[in-house]
């Protein structure tokens, strides 16, 4: 991804997307006939999902659909009922959630989950402060909360932040385990449109500057365009489409199944 | 604050005692604390020159019972896991502390049965905990569980009667209690110190305050701050890479030691155990402590105990039968007025009377208002 770095423009989607599709790219995350039942309900079902190493790649489909079951087995919140997960070469089906984490898995949830009682900065603090001490912590410490545009709240309770602020914190947070692949669960829902170009901003600066995989749950279309090298359509458990954004916004099949059940906006 | 660990590279070692005991995690990190808590070790250290010889003893019945408050207030407090169960390992410990005592006579059985009876309370939370913890359960069912192993650990205890509850010379004596337990005393052959009435009272003095800043200590640590972000959010902690389970494991067993330790202070100081240690009352007692003092302090704990037991024996005393109704009254009346409990609401009430102060007059007051307590 070295090509990544060197545009700061929009060309510069292109050429990761270029990247993406391209052939010598590792395989960073790759699910092998993963299947997830609730009692009758076949909420995943033999999806193989994979993701190359620095992709950026969004997970969309209706309401239903299984992204968020899918992220659960990921991340080992959920545990399959058939088939594995491998990480970067590693299969980690039976790992804890925690030890996923170590391996460079990282996520941010859809509800924002900060410590909303703890200070900004002691939230940043507790993933830093597990991989660095000193001056070294300090000085994450001070870069993760300047990236989150939270410098001068740092000593305010993560409450009394806005909805946006506290989707820009937990990014940060993730962001700053160092991870390979970071998990985003509809990381712009509910939020301004000014408030979503940050967050896209702040993704394909990840993705670029730091080389760290996405994936993206997101039902906002404009937003999926704005920031994904490759889009993977999820509909009734199944991978029901794959290609680039212009592949799957042509495709007169995913405008179905998306007007026929999409309501969100 | 910006920069904690410039901080502690350039002071010496005192600099850098004296950071390890600050943080977000515990209340009182001003000069002016300091200065109270010095205040009041004091007047702790010379309490038996103003009071009562009962008085005292009285009260090192009460600072052993401060210590299963502060194992309480660190595993339901700051780590989120509330547990009925403190008094199982309290009990456990009392009995184990007796059983060792009385077998291995002198001052080396006494040693060897505190630290016994500290291992197997640890070891029995310990054993409790995993099954708990890596059995997923969780929340109120910890709560419920714990509760189900004080009561079953008391009827048994109330079954012991017979003379096959007899360990060596120790007879568990069923729901008479065991008597005769030795006080304890350091020494080899004879004991040149035996903790009893005042002596009694100064190490249970000492095991509060070495444990008030130990605990102060560690919960500012990065370990206290993963106990906390494991009270606020298991989901989130664990998805930062933190082993949650282990946490929590590790906590109970340490607040379980604690307990215990609270334990062998407290039945020296009677000389003697009984199974109602471990009844319903006994069980929520702590949970009362922690709750009216603050359960997200140290301090809170400790005052609520020596208060809520001071005044029990006060309207026992006074008002016979009535106590425990007036008591329990004014429980509540706390709990529902101040629900973060008597310490921070006191400290609450402080600061707002800073603010007017300073409202009132502009200058002289240099000193934020909130320093008081932050």
């Amino acid at each position: 991804m070295s090509d990544a770095t060197e545009g700061m423009d929009p060309a510069v989607k292109q050429t990761s997307a270029e990247l993406a599709t391209g052939v010598d790219t590792d395989t960073i995350l790759q699910t092998d006939g993963l299947t997830k039942r609730f009692g009758g309900l076949t909420a995943i079902d033999d999806v193989d999902f994979g993701v190359e190493a620095g992709e950026l790649r969004c997970l969309i489909g209706p309401n239903g659909a299984g992204k968020s079951t899918l992220l659960n087995l990921i991340t080992g919140a959920l545990s399959p009922s058939e088939g594995a997960v491998y990480f970067k070469g590693h299969e980690i089906t039976g790992l804890d959630p925690h030890e996923r984490i170590r391996h460079g898995l990282s996520i941010k949830f859809q509800v924002p989950s900060v410590y909303e009682d703890l200070t900004v900065r002691e939230n940043v603090r507790l993933p830093i402060q597990r991989l660095a001490s000193g001056t070294e912590r300090d000085e994450r410490m001070a870069d993760a909360l300047a990236a989150s545009g939270l410098a001068d709240k740092a000593d305010i309770e993560a409450s009394a932040l806005s909805h946006g602020e506290q989707q820009q914190l937990e990014i940060g947070m993730a962001a700053s385990l160092d991870p390979d692949l970071l998990l985003l669960d509809e990381p712009v829902a509910g939020l301004s449109v000014d408030e979503r170009e940050e967050i896209a901003d702040r993704i394909t600066q990840l993705n670029e500057e730091r080389s760290i995989a996405f994936v993206v749950i997101e039902h906002d279309t404009d937003f999926v365009a704005d920031i994904a090298d490759h889009i993977t359509v999820l509909h009734q458990g199944e991978t029901f489409r794959e290609g680039s954004i212009e592949e799957i916004e042509a495709d007169p099949e995913v405008q179905r199944i998306y007007l026929g059940g999409e309501t969100d906006a | 604050m910006a920069t904690e660990s410039d901080d502690t590279a350039t002071r010496g070692p005192l600099g850098r005692l004296t950071a390890a005991l600050h943080g977000p995690n515990t209340m009182g990190n001003s000069r002016r604390f300091w200065y109270l808590f010095g205040v009041a070790v004091l007047l702790f250290v010379f309490f038996p020159l103003y009071m009562l010889p009962s008085s005292v003893t009285n009260m090192s019945q009460y600072l052993s019972l401060a210590l299963l408050a502060l194992s309480l207030a660190v595993v339901w407090g700051y780590t989120g896991v509330l547990s009925f169960g403190q008094v199982a390992f309290f009990g456990v410990a009392g009995y184990t502390y007796g059983i060792v005592a009385i077998n291995v006579t002198g001052p080396l059985g006494t040693m060897a049965g505190l630290v016994v009876a500290v291992g197997i309370a640890a070891l029995f939370a310990a054993v409790l905990g995993y099954f708990m913890f890596y059995g997923g359960v969780s929340d109120v069912y910890v709560t419920i569980l714990t509760l189900v192993v004080v009561l079953v650990l008391k009827t048994f205890l109330d079954q012991t009667a017979g003379d096959e509850w007899t360990i060596g010379e120790a007879a568990l004596g069923g729901f008479n209690g065991m008597p005769g337990i030795p006080d304890l005393a350091l020494g080899i052959g004879e004991p040149f110190l035996v903790f009893d009435d005042f002596t009694l009272f100064y190490a249970a003095l000492l095991a509060v305050l070495l444990t008030y800043l130990g605990l102060r200590v560690l919960l500012n640590s990065d370990y206290g701050r993963v106990m906390v972000a494991v009270r606020e959010d298991e989901d989130r902690t664990e998805m930062l890479g933190y082993d949650v389970k282990r946490v929590k494991l590790t906590v109970f067993t340490f607040g379980g030691a604690l307990a215990g330790l609270s334990g062998v202070l407290y039945v020296t100081y009677f000389n003697y155990i009984s199974p109602s240690e471990l009844s319903l009352t006994a069980a929520s007692l702590p949970v009362i402590w922690v709750a009216v003092g603050g359960r997200k302090t140290l301090l809170g704990p400790i005052v609520a105990t020596i208060f809520i037991e001071r005044l029990g024996l006060f309207l026992s005393v006074n008002v016979g039968d009535w106590a425990f109704v007036i008591n329990g009254l004014l429980l509540l009346v706390i709990v529902l007025l101040l629900p973060e409990g008597l310490v921070p609401g006191f400290r609450d009430l402080v600061s707002w009377l800073g603010d007017r102060r300073s409202e009132g007059e502009t200058d002289d007051t240099a000193e934020p208002t909130g320093e008081v307590v932050e």
